[in-house]
């Protein structure tokens, strides 16, 4: 039976993006009327354990070759799995890992590739992906003419499931790794920030920009942050500048997040920052300017300096709780 | 060490909301008064090559496949002191995307011979669409890291960082390789002296056509017909600001930390 395909790679685990991983790959498999098989190159226990409750057959890839170290093993044992699957559509999360393997397993299995989907559609049987294009400016709807559609989906974006009555049974699947699966090879890995949640997850985010004119802001705004139950992030101006690390940036070129409040501080909302807070439930702004496009994407917002508004914001709120 | 470059010249994604228009007809955001810019993760990828120009003597080649205009890009390069540059012409090709692209771009770099380390650039601002360097990888063969920052030459091949959601990868890698390059602090593309940009405008410029890559108009128009752009719109923004009021700001200041609270206590 043709089959849509959810990919979890070997360090997976699950959490929100798997969950929306799986949704999307459930709602996807019933509109074009195939199974759903949940495919594993890890073996996180509580992956395995939930992935049957979303999923017709959950498959633990058994492979000699593979490794959490080793991208190309994934690429190729993946590859492997997918081959014997009659897939009419592979879907994947928004990781390093799976954005960078996406397009080739398009390749290898004869199909197309399509990455940052926000939406999917079938539509007269075609899958069509709904995607951000031009920084933000516009959106594209982009068909995949040729099967499978290896996609990659912003996971977080995407609802859950509901359990099904029937667990799926777990099966292993012996694959071969071929190739030169020792060419690229992990030897470390650093952590950055030094907070445990990744923002991707966060439920509540206070995010600075450019009007902060300087790192020092950045830690009014941890304290504030903290107060709420949040994580602290930035917009490109503030990283570029060297205020904070990388890893806090929000934007095209940074993560994807999808909190319930996202608290946008001294960010104007340049469309690249806006692609990044898409999927946020609600959106409020501390800007100057009453023009500023963040506040055309914000349900509600304060015209003020952010100098005389964190400070009092810190005491008032904690005052409430 | 040999290194080659793809480019891409994109319109200036920095062009404001106000000024950008689409083609309705052919499903691509009209030229209108914004200029042509190189992509700036590809100028991020020559500049990381440029650095190992400069520390172990890198052989740098830049490649673009595009329009004739699409040489603004390669002088650019060379006056940054690239060492060749190569420009593949797209003269009749309206719309293409990463796989057109890429077969292009694997069929000039076969041409062109060995490298040690080809760089792209992590996706280009205008469709990033993110795939050309994972498809120029499968095209020739090769093993490919996506997001690298830095890549530090070693006895047995390199050692490349990349970011990730998490952080970073040390990863040590066998060459020939292709990456994909993201920005960090240390690739920030150099600004090129008036002197080597006049310079530039002399240089040797190699230029293809399709053919001498062994590539025709129909073939890489079949190499297109994985995916379709269906549609394509400017979203209509339904979001109405309610703007925080009161008669004095420690009114407006109570009120914004009410909305907030309330909000945190539903989550």
């Amino acid at each position: 039976m043709a089959s849509v395909i959810s990919c979890f790679l070997p360090n997976a685990e699950y959490d929100r993006a798997a969950k929306g991983l799986l949704g999307a790959a459930e709602k996807m498999a019933q509109d074009l009327g195939t199974s759903h098989v949940a495919v594993c190159a890890g073996s996180a226990e509580r992956l395995l354990q939930n992935a049957v409750r979303h999923a017709d057959r959950v498959i633990r890839l058994q492979c000699a070759e593979l490794s959490a170290d080793r991208p190309e093993s994934c690429l190729s044992s993946l590859h492997a799995a997918c081959e014997g699957l009659d897939a009419k559509a592979v879907l994947l999360g928004q990781d390093a890992w799976s954005q960078e393997l996406a397009p080739r397993l398009g390749r290898r299995l004869n199909g197309c590739a399509i990455g940052d989907a926000q939406a999917i559609e079938v539509v007269g049987g075609a899958i069509r992906i709904t995607r951000s294009v031009y920084g933000g400016k516009a959106v594209a709807i982009v068909q995949a003419n040729t099967s499978p559609a290896v996609v990659w989906i912003r996971d977080r974006a995407f609802e859950s499931a509901a359990e099904r009555e029937m667990l799926a049974g777990l099966e292993t699947l012996a694959v071969t790794a071929s190739g030169n699966v020792d060419a690229t090879q992990v030897t470390g890995r650093h952590t950055q920030s030094d907070s445990d949640v990744r923002l991707e997850d966060a439920s509540v985010i206070v995010s600075g920009g450019r009007g902060l004119a300087g790192p020092e802001p950045f830690e009014e705004l941890k304290q504030l942050a903290v107060l709420i139950n949040g994580e602290v992030a930035a917009s490109r101006a503030a990283v570029d500048a060297g205020w904070v690390a990388p890893d806090l940036l929000v934007g095209q070129t940074g993560k994807k997040v999808a909190p319930e409040l996202y608290v946008a501080i001294g960010i104007s909302g340049a469309s690249q920052h806006l692609m990044g807070i898409s999927d946020a439930k609600v959106v409020a702004a501390v800007n100057t300017d009453a023009d500023a496009p963040i506040f055309k994407h914000c349900q509600f917002g304060l015209v003020e300096d952010w100098k005389n508004v964190i400070g009092p914001l810190k005491a008032r709120i904690s005052a409430m709780s | 060490m040999k290194i080659l470059v793809c480019l891409k010249q994109i319109l200036d994604p920095e062009v404001s909301p106000r000024d950008f228009e689409l083609d309705r007809t052919k499903l691509r955001a009209a030229l209108g008064s914004a200029n042509l810019v190189t992509n700036i993760f590809c100028e991020n990828a020559l500049e990381t090559a440029l650095q190992l120009k400069d520390s172990v003597g890198a052989e740098v080649t830049a490649v673009s496949f595009g329009p004739a205009e699409a040489e603004d890009v390669l002088r650019k390069a060379l006056a940054m002191r690239v060492d060749h540059a190569v420009l593949v012409r797209n003269s009749k090709i309206d719309q293409f995307g990463s796989a057109v692209s890429s077969s292009v771009l694997a069929a000039a770099i076969r041409k062109l011979g060995d490298f040690d380390v080809i760089m792209l650039g992590r996706e280009a601002g205008d469709w990033g669409e993110g795939q050309t360097a994972g498809l120029v990888a499968e095209e020739l063969g090769l093993p490919f890291v996506a997001f690298v920052d830095t890549v530090e030459p070693v006895d047995s091949g390199t050692k490349v960082y990349r970011q990730t959601e998490i952080g970073r990868e040390e990863i040590a890698t066998q060459l020939p390789l292709v990456v994909s390059v993201t920005n960090n602090a240390a690739n920030v593309p150099r600004i090129p002296k008036t002197g080597d940009i006049m310079k530039a405008h002399r240089q040797e410029l190699t230029s293809w056509s399709l053919e001498d890559v062994g590539l025709s108009e129909d073939s890489i128009r079949q190499s297109a017909g994985g995916t379709e752009i269906v549609d394509l719109f400017i979203p209509e923004r339904d979001t109405i600001c309610e703007f925080i009021s009161g008669d004095s700001i420690d009114d407006r200041l109570q009120n914004f930390a009410q909305r907030i609270v309330d909000v945190v206590r539903r989550v």
